[in-house]
């Protein structure tokens, strides 16, 4: 091929990727972070992945609720029983950090719902115009985890400024890190952490897994891996809450849907759930 | 050259140089100085230097006598061990961690040993990340060193044996100095891939601000907290990139 002729194919290829990254991603399908978030379909078996429409009896199709991975197990019990209750819809759920999903969002990921573990996360989303008016859904406060056989014998906060303890926190950006950070303040205390993990179920795991002493978690996480760990609770007058909100998505592929799914998160039998989680009103 | 073949190619050189360029294009060159020289930003990337030299090094003190033994050895199951000393290039950088953990956490394999009868733990230590780097690049310098064994002709280690020399001395006066575009191209790579690594480093050492918070690790969390200072890193990753392909300039791949 000529010099002239190859140099125009280039052009014409790049043309062609351009375009086609233009007109991708029409479908209700998630983008996760690579190495912490998780994505599981709470889809029924006689759903399709169809794009939205609106029936008499409610909206249909198939929406993506990025979540705090705080709400990993709660929110999968709620998608369940909303499916249910809504023949014909799917949902699919995406956990990971508050600021990671907040960025993936923010960068345009194709998402309907996002509920996040604070408000300051929620706000990076509002401000760049991607949500309005969210609604705070459920409460969560602050527990120290330690392994089973806590080897380090921990039993309160004091013992985490051991310079023999191991304690692992979330990064200061993700939300169970900044409460965690408020803990520590509140209490006086000056705790250096050897790991600050990408997410609390990392924090969780790295306890579980015996690699760290302790860990500080929210109380749900605990609840939630009750075998796995055993929770040691924080003085309220220590203690640091966060509020959850939740909000549909401004330009979602399927915002009736989304909007109903807010409401049944918000609603008595969403509420319930997370009640028996472990989360408190909001 | 038939457009059928010319069409692919140029679309696939433009796709794998649209993100390049775009990263270029889009960098925030004007706060660049102000972005890098930032404390934190300093220290990871000096931490992300020492270990990859580190991570390097260690790859080439164990890694160019496994390869020797790869490229001479007529045991039955050499064929094995290189297929299972190579896994490291294909398996997934988090789950390397993962692995990494069970054998050399505290609860690990060899880790728990480590820590009753001498007190050494190796996750969320520097050395946690060193050798996790380690883990992963090692078996690029494996590979190129034992193509490059291979390629020595054996009839000069023969001759050197022949009139007197020891086997350290041939491996050391001949093999070695035979096989030394494999060996250059061979550290520069694994330099480079554990200068990159992200997966095994954050799940094994975990992030600590100057003890175990790597340069792609800070490209990480800057991407949640400020997107143009993940940029800036990501220019300096690329660059570093670049330029250790150039040096190398296409010559690591052995025949």
């Amino acid at each position: 091929m000529r010099r002239t002729s190859l140099s125009l194919s280039v052009a014409y290829s790049v043309a062609g990727v351009a375009l086609l990254a233009g007109c991708g991603g029409s479908s209700g399908q998630t983008s996760s972070t690579g190495s912490t978030s998780t994505t599981s379909s709470a889809s029924s078996s006689d759903t399709s992945a169809a794009t939205s429409s609106t029936t008499a009896a409610g909206a249909t199709g198939s929406i993506t609720v990025l979540a705090a991975a705080s709400l990993t197990e709660s929110f999968t019990t709620i998608a369940n029983d909303f499916e249910a209750a809504h023949p014909g819809s799917t949902v699919t759920l995406s956990f990971g950090p508050s600021s990671g999903l907040a960025t993936q969002v923010v960068n345009g990921a194709p998402a309907d719902v996002f509920a996040a573990a604070s408000t300051k996360t929620m706000g990076t989303v509002v401000d760049a115009g991607y949500a309005s008016g969210p609604t705070n859904f459920a409460t969560n406060s602050m527990t120290i985890v330690v392994p089973t056989k806590n080897p380090a014998k921990v039993d309160s906060l004091d013992d985490l400024t051991n310079p023999d303890t191991l304690v692992a926190v979330c990064q200061a950006e993700v939300p169970c890190g900044a409460a965690a950070a408020t803990v520590f303040g509140n209490a006086g205390l000056t705790v250096k952490p050897v790991s600050e993990e990408a997410d609390v179920k990392a924090v969780l795991t790295k306890v579980s897994l015996g690699e760290v002493d302790a860990g500080i978690v929210y109380v749900t996480d605990a609840k939630a891996a009750a075998s796995d760990v055993t929770a040691i609770a924080i003085p309220a007058a220590d203690n640091a809450t966060t509020k959850y909100p939740i909000a549909a998505i401004s330009k979602a592929p399927n915002p009736a849907l989304a909007k109903e799914f807010v409401a049944y998160v918000l609603s008595d039998a969403g509420q319930a759930v997370l009640a028996q989680a472990g989360f408190a009103a909001p | 050259m038939s457009w059928q073949l010319g069409a692919p190619a140029a679309v696939g050189a433009a796709f794998l140089l649209l993100p390049l360029l775009a990263l270029v294009t889009r960098a925030p060159w004007r706060s660049l100085p102000e972005h890098l020289s930032e404390p934190a930003i300093q220290t990871s990337l000096r931490l992300s230097l020492v270990c990859a030299t580190a991570a390097a090094g260690t790859a080439i003190l164990l890694g160019v006598p496994l390869a020797w033994v790869l490229a001479r050895s007529r045991a039955r199951g050499i064929g094995l061990i290189r297929a299972l000393v190579t896994v490291p290039l294909v398996l997934p950088p988090v789950v390397g961690g993962v692995a990494l953990l069970k054998a050399f956490g505290r609860n690990g394999l060899l880790g728990r040993w480590l820590d009753e009868a001498f007190g050494v733990t190796l996750p969320f230590t520097t050395t946690g990340v060193i050798v996790a780097e380690t883990f992963v690049a090692m078996p690029f310098l494996v590979l190129a060193m034992e193509g490059a064994f291979r390629s020595i002709d054996p009839g000069l280690e023969e001759a050197a044996t022949t009139l007197g020399a020891s086997r350290w001395f041939a491996f050391t006066r001949v093999s070695l100095p035979s096989a030394l575009p494999g060996l250059l191209a061979g550290s520069l790579l694994a330099w480079a891939r554990a200068l990159g690594e992200f997966g095994a480093t954050i799940t094994f050492a975990g992030n600590s601000p100057g003890r175990t918070t790597t340069m792609p690790i800070s490209v990480y969390l800057a991407m949640e907290r400020d997107p143009d200072a993940a940029v800036s890193l990501a220019l300096v990753l690329l660059m570093t990139a670049v330029i250790v392909l150039v040096a190398l300039r296409g010559r690591w791949l052995t025949t």
